[in-house]
């Protein structure tokens, strides 16, 4: 499978945090032949497992990117037959105005998203922000049809296809963290070129954007050695401090902090060195907030990894990456795997 | 069916604010002990009963505590001074009465300040007519907590009373757990600790029962009083199935099972969206390697003040609904 | 002496290595086992005669602090905080950065350049940086590294009517009180653990707790105290000098009230003093062990700090005795079952 065509298929595909369900399939089919087995925890997330040579220490590495992407959920009905919704995950309503959307109702419906007209504004509201409460959908039917179709706790997607912009940069809307899946996935195919003695868990997560949840299960069921997040990280635009952002095409960007472990993260460094693979340096104090804050603590501690993927605009509907960097990511990862036995373990992991 | 007010009242007013469950555990256990095959109490607290079966293990969980006040100092003039246990809120508990377990009454009164929308929970203090420290020392200890005193009022449909956060849940597990006529699958009955903390003992009693499906049986609030914020909830409008809130997402096939449920036993009920709050779910669902749980919401006015108003209908088909969930077969 | 030595060493959350190595230096001869784990908490177990429930006293190793997030083109090191660090505690101070410890300072604009309007805002995060006396991005990059941690620089040292000042008291006051347990011969059967990164949400403890699966913990910490600026009496969480301060609740945990009692009944029955922790904010590692597996009975036992999470934090020496003593005490009233 091209990893590209994989991200695209995903990126177009919803999955808003809670209804993964929808894609799990189609992750299924496309690891199965990159992997051995394959599992699920009981919240959905989806387990690859890749076996490792020789593995009679029964060595884990887990990797994990989260399937789930930010959405809306239908709340309430106006007697105009206007839909009302809260987001799930973290929305800046001030990117909602004037989206096309989907509905996923009884079938799949179309509307867009609406405001007070701004003949009905006060001059002096033009420097307010819309606020959540503000917005609306408009299907286009009266409230008792829009009923028929569609009932409270439905979810609303954001309509925006993927595209291919200039050099291999892509945009779509839930390349967060689609991008991480399609990491895997690159991951998964470099692994088969290499010999590794760990068996590889390829977690595709659910509900990250509400609070890294199935890392919390899909960590227990696996009791891991190793974790290995994967997410994406700030691209650097003009309005974002260069302290707060990473650059885009430079590669994978390495987190350091507390999350991470220090020695394992060295390690995973003195790879990208050694085969010549770009990296960046990203800062973290406390846990991240990604799903590595979860598996960090699982049973009894998991040391954990990270690896940022730079991309731009992110929680808009306008996410871009670059393609490079999904590459240098899945092969540092790749390399990393194959270093690491049971019996140099130990040493990697010593403080 | 008859509606228990009974137990109701006795459960409401029982003291139990959260980490001081006990004399609720006790009423509960008298009451549903000649209706189950097993009874526990976990490290923390929680009373777990058993109905045993040999289909899917559920978890149903409601939570015993409710929110109070802890002393935290007493003055030499006899005044108390305290914090809050769970969600009390500074204006709604200026002029309240509270009591102690020992049966202690105090009123709740403020610090003069110009503005007090401005009050802090530590410009209050509490006044048990003791006219200084001593006396106070003989009813009240630093540590000691009390809870806001409320009277039970029933007419017709309503019922207004403090506490119902969450003693109509504890009310309806009873309620369903005397009606079931048997059950295939192996239920464990929940009645849960420190949830007003932080959902804590749901976190540590889904622990040790490691379920297939677990159910909290919660109260929610109401979109229906003047300018309230938009919510589509109402009384009188049904159970609410729970769709999402801060703490969960209910997982699909839950819903789908609890909606096609209550469709198929003509029972009444409404969606809930709530951007805001949690319940045991939101512990029981991250549990070991995940527990797909759903949620049973009896809408609620005026939470957490002494006056949270209920419907009765609400509640009976709130009953009604757990009761058939019990005996369902579940396919995950 | 042996908190001098830990309040001076460096142990940002995240970055406990030198805390951990003198913690395991001074007990590892007085201990049955002692380990490292996955996330660099300390495990340690010391057999004993005194047996009763599985016990677990901790204390965690690591210190608010900053991190170097960029070097700007002339040198300067801009940060990031690690913990809850109120940001206008910064402006002009001493620190020591990364492992080397290369002495920076953080400065701020002259009083003379600034503005009457400027003073009235507290100066961001953003605004503020550590200046090592470099003049280019080359030599900073030639002596410090993104990501590393930055802590205060501040000496122990005795002062006033049997007090101590010094940096990160909170928790190396703990962790002095679990070292002298440790190495004292007193047959208790107990587990100890020296936790990482308790100031970033209490997050080694739980996996410690987990592979531990104790019945009752006891946790040892430096808590805030307020017992100058204000005369009623209730604001004042702690007091320095009214000796060690048990938790009634925080906003992780209602503490069992069983321990508790027992706690302050041995206390009577050995004339130690001790106070309430009159305030439920804050919270420790308590939150995370006593919500383990199938839960854990807690109890909190804190020395009173003054200015807690600043470079200058002060506690009393009897305050640390009186702690001793009732830990001490509890723990053999514990393990000869005073607990159910």
């Amino acid at each position: 499978m091209n990893t590209l065509e994989f991200l695209k298929y995903l990126s177009n595909s919803t999955s808003v945090s809670g209804y993964e369900e929808n894609i799990s399939e189609y992750i299924v089919n496309t690891f199965k032949e990159y992997s051995d087995d394959i599992d699920y925890d009981k919240l959905g997330s989806v387990i690859a497992i890749k076996r490792g040579t020789n593995n009679v220490s029964n060595l884990k590495i887990m990797l994990a990117a989260h399937m789930d992407e930010i959405g809306l959920m239908v709340k309430d009905f106006d007697d105009s037959g206007t839909i009302r919704f809260t987001s799930v995950g973290g929305i800046d309503p001030r990117t909602l105005v004037a989206q096309e959307v989907i509905v996923h109702g009884k079938r799949e419906v179309f509307g867009v998203i609406g405001t007070k007209p701004p003949h009905l504004q006060d001059s002096s509201d033009s420097d307010k922000a819309f606020e959540m409460d503000d917005l609306y959908i408009d299907i286009g039917y009266d409230k008792k049809t829009v009923k028929e179709l569609i009932c409270i706790g439905d979810i609303i997607t954001i309509n925006r296809e993927f595209t291919e912009l200039q050099g291999n940069s892509v945009t779509g809307k839930a390349l967060d963290d689609k991008a991480g899946v399609a990491t895997m996935l690159q991951c998964a195919k470099e692994l088969k070129k290499l010999n590794h003695q760990a068996d590889v868990y390829f977690v595709s997560t659910i509900q990250e954007e509400v609070g890294t949840r199935g890392a919390i299960t899909s960590t227990y069921k696996i009791n891991p050695d190793i974790g290995i997040a994967i997410d994406v990280g700030f691209g650097k635009t003009p309005e974002l401090d260069k302290a707060d952002s990473i650059e885009m095409k430079k590669g994978p960007a390495i987190t350091l902090g507390g999350n991470i472990h220090p020695t394992l993260r060295q390690k995973l460094i003195e790879v990208a060195e050694e085969y010549n693979i770009p990296y960046q340096i990203e800062v973290e104090s406390g846990p991240t907030g990604t799903d590595a804050r979860s598996m960090q603590i699982s049973m009894a501690g998991v040391p954990c990894l990270l690896i940022s993927l730079p991309l731009r605009y992110m929680h808009t509907t306008v996410e871009t990456i670059n393609m490079d960097d999904i590459k240098n990511s899945g092969n540092l990862i790749a390399r990393f795997i194959s270093e690491i036995t049971s019996d140099n373990l130990e040493g990697y992991l010593c403080y | 069916m008859e509606f228990n007010s009974d137990l109701l009242k006795n459960l409401v007013k029982t003291f139990s604010p959260s980490g001081n469950e006990e004399r609720v555990r006790e009423l509960i256990i008298n009451e549903i002990k000649d209706y189950v095959d097993e009874i526990e109490i976990d490290n923390l607290g929680n009373l777990i009963a058993r109905k045993k079966g040999s289909g899917k293990k559920i978890m149903i969980a409601g939570h015993m505590d409710q929110i109070g006040l802890m002393i935290t100092d007493i003055d030499k003039k006899g005044f108390l001074r305290f914090t809050n246990i769970g969600g009390i809120s500074s204006l709604l508990s200026i002029s309240q009465r509270v009591i102690f377990e020992n049966g202690t009454i105090g009123v709740i009164s403020n610090e003069n300040v110009e503005d007090k929308n401005k009050l802090k929970l530590e410009n209050l203090y509490i006044d048990i007519g003791a006219k200084d420290k001593e006396e106070a020392e003989k009813k009240v200890n630093v540590g000691d907590s009390c809870v806001y005193l409320s009277e039970y009022y029933e007419e017709g449909s309503r019922i207004t009373s403090g506490c119902l956060d969450d003693r109509i849940g504890c009310y309806v597990m009873i309620e369903a757990l005397k009606r079931l006529e048997g059950t295939n699958n192996d239920v464990y009955f929940t009645f849960t600790v420190q949830e007003e903390l932080g959902i804590r003992g749901a976190k540590t009693s889904a622990y040790k029962i490691n379920p297939d499906i677990g159910i909290a049986v919660d109260i929610t609030g109401t979109g229906d009083t003047p300018k309230s914020k938009r919510f589509a909830v109402g009384l009188g409008k049904g159970t609410a199935i729970k769709v999402m809130d801060k703490s969960v997402i209910v997982h699909p096939k839950i819903k789908e099972a609890m909606v096609n449920t209550a469709k198929e036993n003509k029972i009444k009920y409404q969606m809930e969206v709530l951007e805001y709050g949690g319940t045991d779910s939101g512990s029981i669902h991250l549990s070991r390697e995940g527990v797909p749980s759903g949620v049973i919401s009896i809408p609620t006015r005026y939470i957490h003040s002494p006056n949270e108003t209920i419907n009765k209908e609400d509640v009976e088909n709130s009953i009604l609904l757990l009761k058939e969930l019990i005996n369902k077969e579940f396919n995950l | 002496m042996l908190l001098k030595r830990l309040t001076e060493a460096s142990g940002v959350s995240g970055n406990e290595k030198e805390v951990r190595d003198i913690i395991i230096e001074e007990i590892k001869d007085h201990v049955d086992n002692y380990e490292i784990d996955k996330i660099g908490n300390v495990i340690v177990y010391k057999k004993g005669n005194v047996k009763g429930p599985r016990l677990l006293i901790a204390a965690h190793m690591d210190e608010v602090g900053l991190m170097v997030s960029d070097i700007d083109d002339s040198g300067l090191i801009k940060f990031i905080p690690v913990g809850g660090i109120d940001k206008r505690i910064l402006v002009s101070k001493r620190v020591k950065v990364g492992n080397k410890k290369i002495d920076g300072v953080i400065g701020a604009k002259p009083i003379h350049l600034q503005k009457a309007k400027e003073r009235k805002n507290a100066l961001d995060l953003k605004q503020l940086y550590v200046d090592i006396g470099t003049y280019s991005k080359e030599e900073t990059e030639k002596l410090i590294k993104i990501g590393d941690y930055i802590s205060f620089d501040s000496d122990f040292r005795e002062f006033g009517d049997n007090l101590i000042k010094a940096k990160a008291l909170d928790d190396r006051i703990g962790c002095a009180l679990l070292i002298e347990l440790l190495q004292t011969d007193n047959e208790f059967d107990i587990y100890g653990a020296f936790t990482v990164m308790e100031e970033v949400g209490l997050r080694g403890a739980g996996p410690a707790a987990f592979k531990i699966e104790p019945d009752i913990a006891i946790i040892l910490e430096g808590t805030t105290c307020a017992d100058l600026e204000n005369s009623d009496t209730h604001l004042q969480a702690t007091r320095l000098g009214e000796g060690p301060a048990i938790s009634l609740m925080d906003r992780t945990t209602y503490f069992n009230k069983e321990l508790r009692d027992l706690l302050i009944k041995v206390a009577h029955e050995n004339n130690i003093k001790y106070q309430y922790r009159k305030t439920s904010v804050g919270g420790n590692d308590s939150g995370t062990i006593h919500l383990s597996k199938e839960g854990v009975k807690t109890a909190t036992i804190s020395v009173p700090c003054r200015n807690i999470h600043t470079p200058v934090s002060v506690i009393n020496k009897s305050d640390y005795e009186n702690a001793y003593n009732l830990l001490q005490a509890s723990i053999k009233k514990i393990l000869e079952g005073g607990i159910n």
